[in-house]
């Protein structure tokens, strides 16, 4: 049996395990042991920036992913079968469309002349053009609209199992809606919502296509700062480190959801 | 209807249209007949798409990227397949926890995995080649073969393969004339998975793809940040319809699956 595994964990072991090992190896050893490239991140300006912009992009990201999300997956999960397909159907299309094309079209949509200040122009809403993009906010608008469905798809999963008769016990013992779906709706769905808020949040840190193009360099996330130290300056050092402290992060992340929520949970979807 | 309700229904409309927008926008885009963005377009004009199908850059990357995303997506395939199950048949705890590494290409961020194959790869020259190329996408794409198989193994009765090779066949032959032909389904949809993702994949090649063998991604990427230029337009409107005919295609094919195992259950 085990032979059968072997190709597989070989590709990986070699292409993915053995790269992260030696960018640990990497990250505290040059000319014998140092912490200096840790020592960096903390005390160089750009490093801890970067890595300070990076959480708060992923914080608000999940924030939206959720606020917009969790009404979707509701309607989707209270709605007919055939119109639920419908809503997820839209939900799940975008999710198949290559994040560069995404990025081209906000690029379209939310340039100075692009078509949302156009039509806010013709509209006389404003004067003069909105900079709706090449900052942290197109940034933010681009990454929710690819985070969306992660979040969407486990709180859906999640709602679909809440039994109708539980809110409607809470309502036939004098709760208004609003007290029921408060006190018995939100709990239950409660696990969806942080199976989702994982993967989006995880996923945010590892960002790297949509920030540097919609970014226009004003937003410099953790990904962006390992590949200039490889690409630009060839610091392995540097760019070791970083990746350690990101992956570190991540699997933290993954680790206390895990005690929260079983792990099959986690990585079920996709 | 309450209001409530009609302002969640609207609520959501709203959602659902900032995510069908972007995917829909880029279609009159790809038809305009203007140099620079302006919308709507001011003519009709498939000038762009002939750019794209005129240009001998485009064309070598479009050959590369469907090379790479064919080969690895089957190599990938074969690789999952087994690895799913091992994984699913073995009750060996070891085996059972090399399910985290195999499983480690989703979770790393994909910048960490670029510089990895980069390191690697520049060590025993398989930079800006085909293989190269081909043997990272099937790192990516054997987690989600094993995914999907993994789901298809775990509703499959495995007393079926058991009676095979109690009738004397070998374990490969039940596999092939048992097994396989019942999992077909998420096999397919693992395969057509794998093929999604190394067709879209940019990160890892914009650090292992180069000279002759670059990728339709990677040349996108470049247009993207130094120009924008509607051909991107037209490319990107071809492949987000090959994505969705993918899509169907997956959609069909768990649509046809699901009667099945039913019915040979119940018809014991």
């Amino acid at each position: 049996m085990f032979l059968l595994l072997v190709p597989a964990l070989a590709v990986i072991v070699t292409l993915l395990l053995v790269p992260l090992l030696w960018l640990a190896w990497q990250s505290v050893y040059h000319d014998g042991f140092t912490l200096e490239n840790y020592r960096r991140i903390l005390s160089e300006d750009v490093y801890w920036h970067s890595f300070l912009q990076t959480f708060r992009i992923a914080f608000i990201v999940t924030a939206a992913t959720i606020l917009l999300g969790y009404p979707v997956a509701y309607v989707a999960a209270s709605l007919p079968r055939r119109w639920s397909i419908v809503v997820l159907a839209m939900v799940v299309l975008p999710f198949w469309t290559s994040v560069l094309v995404r990025a081209y079209a906000w690029l379209i949509l939310l340039q100075r002349t692009g078509i949302i200040n156009s039509i806010l122009k013709s509209l006389g809403l404003i004067d003069t053009p909105l900079i709706l993009v090449n900052n942290e906010f197109g940034t933010v608008i681009a990454t929710v609209h690819i985070l969306l469905p992660f979040m969407v798809l486990p709180l859906y999963a999640t709602m679909q199992k809440i039994p109708a008769e539980l809110t409607m016990a809470g309502a036939s013992l004098g709760g208004t809606p609003a007290h029921v779906f408060l006190r018995v709706f939100l709990p239950l769905s409660l696990p969806g919502i942080i199976a989702g808020s994982v993967l989006v949040f995880v996923l945010t840190l590892g960002f790297y296509i949509t920030p540097e193009l919609l970014g226009g360099g004003r937003t410099f996330m953790v990904s962006m700062l390992v590949s200039r130290n490889v690409e630009l300056y060839n610091e392995w050092g540097a760019a070791s480190s970083i990746s350690v402290v990101l992956l570190a992060c991540v699997f933290a992340i993954f680790w206390a959801a895990s005690r929260l929520i079983p792990v099959e949970r986690l990585m079920g979807m996709r | 209807m309450t209001p409530v309700r009609l302002a969640l229904y609207g609520f959501v409309g709203l959602v659902l249209l900032y995510l069908m927008i972007p995917v829909i926008i880029i279609v009159p885009m790809s038809f305009s007949s203007a140099r620079f963005l302006s919308f709507p377009p001011p003519a009709f004009s498939l000038r762009w798409y002939e750019a794209y199908l005129g240009s001998v850059a485009w064309m070598q990357a479009t050959k590369v990227s469907l090379i790479l995303a064919v080969s690895s997506s089957v190599i990938s395939t074969v690789l999952g397949t087994a690895a799913a199950y091992a994984l699913n048949n073995s009750k060996s705890r070891l085996v059972q926890s090399l399910q985290v590494i195999l499983l480690l290409p989703l979770v790393t961020p994909i910048v960490i995995i670029a510089i990895g194959v980069f390191f690697v790869y520049a060590k025993v020259g398989l930079l800006a080649t085909i293989p190269g190329l081909v043997l990272a996408n099937v790192m990516l794409g054997i987690p989600y073969v094993i995914t999907a198989v993994l789901v298809g193994l775990r509703k499959f009765d495995p007393t079926q393969e058991m009676v095979a090779r109690s009738l004397g066949m070998n374990r490969l032959r039940s596999f092939f004339v048992v097994t396989l032909p019942q999992i077909r389904p998420s096999v397919i949809s693992g395969t057509l998975f794998a093929f999604i993702s190394a067709l879209d994949e940019t990160v890892v090649a914009l650090f292992i793809a180069g000279g002759e063998n670059q990728t339709l991604t990677k040349r996108m990427f470049t247009a993207l940040r130094d120009e924008i230029d509607p051909t991107i337009a037209a490319i990107s409107s071809l492949l987000t319809a090959v994505s969705f005919l993918l899509v169907i295609l997956i959609a069909l094919n768990a649509r046809e699956a699901k009667p099945v195992p039913e019915e040979r259950v119940n018809g014991h």
